[in-house]
C-alpha cells in the first residue's frame, strides 16, 4: 500500500504558505460578513470564505492539527448557534410591536446611511450566515473528506503490524 | 460582451462533454471544477460579483472534497454497453424537455432589459428606488436577501442544516465502529 501524503499533512513549504495565508483568507471572510449590507459579499460568500480557511489549514497541517484547531463538536455548535441567530432575528420582528416576520426593527437615522453600523437587523442576519455556512460547510469536508482518512489510517496500521 | 459569455458557454459545454466521456474519476471532478470556474468568470462578466464570490468559494470547496473522495480510487468507469431502450428513452425526454425550453425561451425578455422595463409596477422597481430608505442597507443584494425575501433565505439556511444533520448522522456510525477497532486495538 502507498502512503497516505495527507496523513501528517503536506510539506514544509505548504504549511509555511498556508500558515501565512490562513489569517488573510478569514480576514477577507470576515470582513464580507461585517461589510455585506453595503459591499458584495454578505453572509454566505463569508461563511464560505472562512470554511475554505479552515479546509486549507486541515489540508496543509493534516487532519489532527485541523481538528484540534476547529472540533466537531465546537463547530456543530457553532452552526447551531448561527440559525438560533437567524431565527431569533425573525422571531423578534414578529414579536416587537407585532410586526411581521423578518421586520426591521431596528430603524436607521439618515446620517448613517453608508456606515458600517446601518442596515438594522442586516448586519445581524449577516453574522448568524455567516457563523452558520462556515461551521456547516467545514463540517460537511471533515465527515466527507476527515473520516474516510481515520479508516485509512486504522488500515495502515494493520498494514504496519 | 455577448461574444465573451458566447466564448465562456462554449469552453464550459465542451469542459462537461470532457467530464461526461473521460474514463478517469480524477479528470472527470477537474473538468467539472472548469465549468464551475467558467460560471464565476461569466458571473462577474453579467455584473453580478455577489454570486461569482459565493461561486467561486463553494466551487473550491466541493472541489476540494470530490478530488479527496475520488483521488487513490481506482474506480471501474460505469457499464459502457448500455441499453437501446434506455438510449431512446432518454433522448425522447430530452427532447421533450428541450422543447419545453425552447418554448419558454421564446418568452423571454430580450437579453439586457429585464422585467422592470416592461412593467412600471415590477416588484424589482420597488427594491431599487426604496430599498436603501427602507432597511438602511446600500447593497440591495443583501437587502433582498436579508429583509425583503428573508424566507427563501432562511429555508436556504434550514436546507444546509438538514444536510449537515443527515451527513454527521449517515457517515457518524462507521466513524465510531473504526474508532472503538482502534481503542480496542490499543487495549
Amino acid at each position: 500500500m502507498k502512503p497516505d501524503p495527507h496523513n501528517k499533512g503536506m510539506s514544509v513549504i505548504v504549511k509555511t504558505v498556508a500558515r501565512w495565508l490562513k489569517g488573510l483568507i478569514l480576514l477577507y471572510g470576515i470582513y464580507l460578513v461585517l461589510y455585506g449590507h453595503m459591499t458584495p459579499g454578505g453572509g454566505f460568500a463569508g461563511g464560505v470564505v472562512i470554511a475554505c480557511a479552515f479546509v486549507l489549514m486541515t489540508l496543509a497541517a493534516g487532519e489532527d492539527q485541523g481538528l484540534s484547531f476547529f472540533p466537531k463538536a465546537v463547530s456543530s455548535t457553532v452552526d447551531s448557534i448561527g440559525l438560533l441567530v437567524f431565527l431569533a432575528v425573525a422571531w423578534v420582528g414578529t414579536w416587537w410591536a407585532s410586526g411581521a416576520f423578518f421586520k426591521n426593527v431596528i430603524d436607521t437615522p439618515q446620517q448613517s446611511y453608508f456606515s458600517l453600523f446601518s442596515g438594522g437587523t442586516i448586519p445581524i442576519s449577516n453574522i448568524g450566515l455567516g457563523l452558520k455556512v462556515g461551521s456547516s460547510l467545514f463540517l460537511v469536508f471533515t465527515v466527507l473528506a476527515a473520516f474516510r482518512l481515520i479508516k485509512n489510517i486504522d488500515s495502515k496500521d494493520e498494514d504496519t503490524k | 460582451m455577448i461574444e465573451i459569455l458566447t466564448a465562456l458557454i462554449l469552453l464550459s459545454i465542451i469542459a462537461a462533454i470532457v467530464a461526461l466521456e473521460t474514463d478517469d474519476l480524477l479528470h472527470a471532478v477537474i473538468a467539472l471544477g472548469a465549468v464551475g470556474f467558467l460560471l464565476a468568470i461569466a458571473f462577474v462578466f453579467l455584473a453580478a460579483p455577489d454570486i461569482a464570490i459565493v461561486q467561486i468559494g463553494v466551487e473550491v470547496i466541493s472541489l476540494v472534497i470530490l478530488v479527496r473522495a475520488t483521488s487513490g480510487r481506482n474506480d471501474a468507469p460505469a457499464n459502457p454497453r448500455r441499453r437501446h431502450l434506455g438510449k431512446v428513452i432518454a433522448v425522447t425526454l430530452v427532447g421533450v424537455i428541450g422543447l419545453f425550453g425552447v418554448r419558454s425561451f421564446t418568452q423571454f425578455p430580450e437579453f439586457g432589459s429585464p422585467v422592470m422595463d416592461r412593467f412600471a409596477d415590477a416588484p424589482s422597481v420597488t427594491y431599487l428606488l426604496e430599498g436603501l430608505f427602507q432597511t438602511g442597507a446600500p447593497n440591495i443584494v443583501t437587502a433582498v436577501l436579508l429583509d425583503f425575501r428573508a424566507y427563501d433565505t432562511l429555508g436556504e439556511a434550514t436546507v444546509l442544516f438538514c444536510a449537515v444533520l443527515g451527513a454527521l448522522a449517515i457517515l457518524r456510525r462507521k466513524a465510531r465502529v473504526s474508532n472503538d477497532k482502534e481503542e480496542d486495538g490499543i487495549k
